[in-house]
């Protein structure tokens, strides 16, 4: 263990560890509109990869295991969990994180304005995943798909509406323990209105 | 985990070849499985194979009216597609009812097919799993297993197939497309899955090295009315404790095209052709169905702690079979 000086975080993790031959590839990705070029080992999830060679630290890691949606990001537009991307899968990929989803300045994205508005937050350690997922699900019902609650008979290929139940189970990838789920929906609401 | 090569083929001819060079190499596409696992320690990959960008995310129409899914479209793409959605909505409607949208954003048509089972002692390095590590003694038959197989398990492995998707795919008598260095094949979903027998190591019937390249949704059950059905521990985002998908025909007041798979009560999407025989050609009612339901569900051995899936499953599968059938004409 050392602590390393800002200088030295700019070298990416992956080319001060051991370099075994074959296990390692230089990826590009765009990452909140900034390319970044990387030699990851094979082993390196986007996650890791955005919170230790990035300090991009607002994707959290709950499980590590695809179940609790708080390592959510955009790529290229659709929400993943960030914990189950090979890095080196995704050369080439357009990332969002929670850090770019406001664009450039200060000006938080609605959805952040709406979470702050409506208190939709306890300890806050989902609440990055939360907004990912969101902004995706947005997208997503804007482009008709369906969901387990829509009724079948719903037209294809049109946005479906969002109540909340709709909201309920879109959102389900998401868990909060600190179970601030009525504000979540609340503040998601706002911003379709 | 362990270090592991990497390779991203251009074509499905590269990648079979990529993996006859490769010895302990796995095809790699959304990965929520696979690198779950890796993780877990569960699978050590020597090399990956990534598929998923191989130009097999397209759904197409065939001239003989079937359905070409590609083996690397997404789960959510599918389940949206307007033409899955009218013509097999048992599909969608499976799709929807499994993992999350950031899942079904990554998962794949193939490789939903080809995910292991969520059995704990499979996950667990330190339980016996005859499925992990062949003859090291099945840790849930006599341990925690109340999610676990009612039919078709053996003294050495009694997990269930955890897909949703493969279940609708059962019902509707889709075939898997399959290409390897000895050429292209094609079995129906129904064929493609193992029961556990002594050999619980292997899931599918499919060889080393064959890569799925898509599925095919046939005429002959286009348009059919079909449903799916879930019982979870939960109201989203939960494996399924018994599912059922039901494709149901009925003219005159008789089945006349009948296709039910149940989720989660074996080691493969459990087609129940004894309902199936009973229903064809009787009249569709709720008495035909309970006996057809009936008659399959005989078939099941609890184990001590699951017994309540079969209640269950009849439960979903009748409630499912009389949603589909058309209300009898009023009797003159």
């Amino acid at each position: 263990m050392y602590t390393e000086s800002p200088a030295v975080r700019k070298v990416p993790r992956a080319m001060t560890s051991a370099n075994r031959p074959g296990h390692h590839s230089e990826v590009t990705l765009r990452v909140n509109g900034k390319p970044h070029t990387l030699l990851v080992d094979h082993r390196r999830v986007l996650l890791d990869l955005l919170r230790e060679d990035l300090d991009l630290t607002g994707a959290k890691k709950g499980c590590d295991h695809g179940q609790c949606g708080a390592c959510t990001v955009l790529v290229d537009g659709r929400r993943l969990n960030s914990c189950l991307l090979l890095a080196v899968t995704l050369d080439g990929s357009e990332v969002t994180t929670v850090e770019g989803l406001g664009g450039h300045g200060e000006e938080p994205h609605p959805l952040q304005r709406a979470f702050l508005d409506r208190d939709a937050l306890q300890c806050g350690y989902c609440t990055p995943g939360q907004l990912c997922s969101a902004v995706g699900m947005l997208t997503e019902a804007a482009a008709g798909h369906p969901s387990h609650v829509t009724d079948p008979a719903t037209p294809s290929g049109r946005p479906v509406p969002l109540d909340r139940p709709e909201i309920r189970e879109r959102m389900s990838g998401n868990l909060c323990r600190c179970g601030a789920y009525p504000r979540i929906v609340e503040a998601v609401e706002d911003v379709i209105r | 985990m362990n270090g592991f090569a990497y390779l991203r083929p251009g074509s499905v001819q590269e990648a079979v070849e990529a993996f006859a060079g490769h010895p302990g190499a796995h095809y790699l596409a959304g990965g929520t499985n696979l690198v779950d696992l890796m993780k877990l320690g569960v699978t050590r990959p020597a090399t990956l194979i990534d598929v998923g960008r191989l130009p097999l995310g397209t759904v197409e129409e065939l001239p003989d009216g079937s359905l070409r899914v590609g083996a690397t479209v997404r789960n959510s793409d599918l389940a949206a597609d307007p033409r899955v959605r009218d013509r097999y909505p048992v599909l969608s409607q499976a799709l929807l009812a499994g993992a999350s949208g950031q899942l079904r954003n990554a998962a794949t048509t193939g490789g939903n097919l080809l995910q292991r089972t969520r059995c704990p002692y499979f996950q667990d390095l330190g339980k016996p799993c005859n499925k992990r590590e062949p003859g090291t003694g099945c840790g849930a038959r006599q341990g925690v297993h109340r999610d676990h197989a009612v039919l078709g398990h053996s003294e050495h492995c009694v997990a269930t197939h955890p897909s949703d998707m493969a279940v609708a795919l059962a019902a509707l008598d889709a075939q898997v497309e399959l290409y390897g260095t000895d050429g292209a094949r094609r079995v129906p979903v129904d064929d493609f899955y193992r029961l556990p027998g002594e050999h619980p190591e292997r899931d599918t019937w499919i060889r080393p090295g064959e890569l799925i390249t898509g599925v095919l949704l046939p005429a002959a059950t286009a348009g059919v009315p079909s449903a799916y059905r879930k019982a979870r521990d939960r109201a989203s985002y939960a494996f399924a404790l018994a599912s059922v998908a039901v494709v149901l025909r009925v003219a005159d007041g008789v089945v006349d095209q009948v296709g039910i798979a149940f989720g989660a009560l074996a080691h493969r999407p459990w087609r129940a052709r004894h309902a199936e025989l009973a229903l064809l050609g009787a009249p569709a009612g709720p008495a035909a169905f309970e006996g057809a339901v009936a008659l399959e569900l005989a078939h099941a051995e609890p184990l001590r702690d699951n017994a309540y899936k079969v209640p269950l499953a009849r439960n979903l599968a009748l409630d499912v079979l009389n949603r589909l059938a058309p209300a009898p004409a009023t009797a003159a």
